[in-house]
């Protein structure tokens, strides 16, 4: 019996041969990341068991990227707090300040992912990286100091669900459509405890961006992780980037999944996740007309370069409504300066959006466009659960670009097509 | 371990936004996060909670971020225990390296908020009005990572044997 790709990594890590879905292994790790709320914790932790050093400086990150620019005096401590440790211990790569992104953008495009890698994270959506090749997963912060201190984890061996997806996409389809449509057919522990693999030629269509927003939204779903062949846009995307040697896996054609869904790209239209679960998923055509009081165009889902070029597309001479607050976040440093290069910036700044720094901010609510008491929001983030953007009784819609800047325009949820 | 609880009901897919907003983030302190706790879905539980309550709650508990802060908020306030149909599984872990406890069974529609139950944690027993559920067990990994006095206790040792 062959071996998935998620198998085969975790197989080589753990120092064996084979491994098998549901067996426990204590693997390696090549990476660990922490961000500005779950880093503090981690730190108490490391503390208390009285460790003398991380595993390696080099493979330890950290990125300031939820409360930051600081919300408050607490999350300006909790900052403080993780720079005196990463002074103390000499860690590498700590993104704070005007090097900060948005931590699942950041790190692929920084080149600390390689293909082959496992990766913990004290952030749910740590998945973002099966986009590469890569075996990653979010964990708490418990686990990840006990990684910090060890460099290694269990893991049980996940179960393997595939999407293979054939056929041409849609015109402003992107993976995010692909995502929300795949959650809304298996619902939100439709893939508990699995991996989610995608292979199909409507994958090898999709670029990186889109690829990183579909693994990013496996923890949706449930899943352990979401994973990527390594194809000739993944080597492409690693090549200036990466600095440290890779192994690339592959999955067997005898490996075994526990389900196997065959997707029709071309039918697959534009998306909305309706208040209050991801899985809640209407087609944009069912839902014109909602009023939205704010869109935010961004997140470690849609805040890539790819992302921002379809919102100035439709927002390009035009204006956000009048009662309407259009947010854009570019996720990362390199994104800001080359969403300003193309002109997008000023794109945006004249259509009336605000343009952000890079930050988690208004996606879980934190700061930065927070809801009041009954708004409603469109937003190309990955939760709706109740309250996430802000007070209980507001609401959340969950899209992709193209949806979120036609909404801008219309003040109202909208199809591209609507404001063209 | 045998525990006696009343029972607070939740449904489906609790997840961590609802059990402690990302508001209160800022904070790592257990008594600021119970405070808080499953304040969108009602303001008053942390107010009413008693210590011994036990939470049960449907599919999926705990879906969402992997904010450790939620089984801290829960575990604040004297919570030793969620039954539920099933745990999202960044929540699974995090639960028991705090040592909060948590059993996989489908009672929620079996009981009564308020209700009185009996639980024996070790062996899943839970004794209902009308009946007796056996939980699923816990994964023979996770028991032995417990009796080391859980994940951190073991890194503790560990680093101890080492130095």
């Amino acid at each position: 019996m062959g071996m998935t790709i998620t198998e085969k990594i975790l197989a080589s890590h753990a120092g064996k041969d084979v491994v098998e879905a549901g067996e426990i292994i204590d693997a390696r790790l090549d990476l660990t990341l922490a961000n500005d709320i779950t880093a503090p914790l981690s730190l108490e932790e490391f503390d208390k068991v009285g460790a003398k050093k991380v595993f390696d400086s080099e493979k330890v990150v950290f990125v300031l990227d939820h409360f930051t620019p600081n919300k408050d005096i607490p999350s300006a401590e909790n900052c403080k707090l993780i720079r005196e440790f990463s002074r103390k211990y000499g860690i590498t790569h700590v993104y704070d300040g005007g090097a900060c992104g948005i931590e699942h953008a950041l790190l692929p495009e920084e080149g600390l992912v390689v293909p082959g890698d496992v990766v913990i994270g004290a952030d749910s959506h740590t998945c973002t990286y099966g986009a590469l090749g890569a075996f990653s997963t979010g964990v708490g912060s418990t686990d990840l100091t006990y990684g910090m201190v060890t460099g290694r984890n269990w893991f049980k061996v996940p179960e393997s669900i595939k999407f293979h997806c054939y056929g041409k996409w849609q015109r402003w389809v992107t993976g995010k459509d692909l995502v929300l449509y795949v959650i809304g057919m298996i619902g939100v522990d439709g893939a508990l405890y699995a991996s989610m693999e995608y292979t199909g030629e409507a994958i090898s269509a999709l670029s990186m961006d889109s690829r990183f927003a579909i693994a990013n939204m496996a923890i949706e779903a449930g899943a352990k992780n979401g994973i990527f062949k390594v194809d000739e846009k993944t080597l492409a995307y690693v090549k200036d980037r990466v600095q440290r040697p890779y192994t690339v896996f592959e999955s067997d054609d005898d490996a075994k999944y526990r389900e196997i869904f065959e997707i029709d790209a071309g039918k697959i239209g534009l998306k909305v996740a309706c208040p209050s679960l991801p899985s809640n998923v209407k087609d944009v055509e069912e839902l014109k007309g909602i009023h939205v009081d704010q869109v935010v165009i961004g997140s470690c889902t849609n805040g890539r370069l790819e992302d921002l070029a379809m919102a100035a597309e439709i927002l390009r001479g035009k204006k956000v409504a009048s009662d309407t607050r259009c947010i854009v976040i570019p996720a990362t440093p390199k994104i800001y300066l080359e969403a300003m290069r193309r002109g997008y910036l000023e794109t945006f700044v004249e259509a009336r959006c605000i343009v952000s720094p890079p930050t988690c901010g208004p996606c879980l609510g934190g700061h930065m466009g927070i809801l009041a008491k009954g708004e409603k929001a469109i937003a190309t983030t990955n939760r709706n659960f109740v309250g996430r953007m802000g007070h209980p009784e507001s609401e959340v819609y969950l899209a992709g670009p193209a949806v979120a800047a036609a909404s801008a325009v219309k003040g109202s949820i909208s199809h591209p097509l609507e404001v063209a | 371990m045998k525990l006696k609880g009343r029972v607070w009901k939740f449904g489906d897919n609790i997840d961590t936004d609802v059990i402690i907003p990302a508001r209160y983030l800022a904070s790592t302190d257990p008594r600021v996060l119970g405070e808080h706790c499953m304040e969108p879905l009602n303001p008053t539980f942390a107010k009413k909670v008693k210590t011994g309550d036990i939470i049960v709650g449907g599919a999926n508990f705990g879906c969402g971020s992997s904010r450790e802060h939620a089984p801290i908020a829960i575990s604040a306030l004297g919570i030793p225990l969620i039954i539920s149909k099933s745990f999202a599984r960044i929540f699974y872990r995090n639960a028991f390296n705090k040592g909060l406890a948590l059993l996989e069974a489908d009672i929620v529609n079996e009981v009564d908020e308020g209700e009185e139950i009996e639980v024996d944690v070790t062996t899943g027993v839970i004794k209902l009005k009308t009946r007796e559920v056996i939980a699923k067990p816990i994964p023979p990994f996770m028991v032995e990572l417990i009796n080391e006095g859980g994940l951190i206790n073991y890194l503790r040792k560990k680093l101890e044997d080492h130095q």
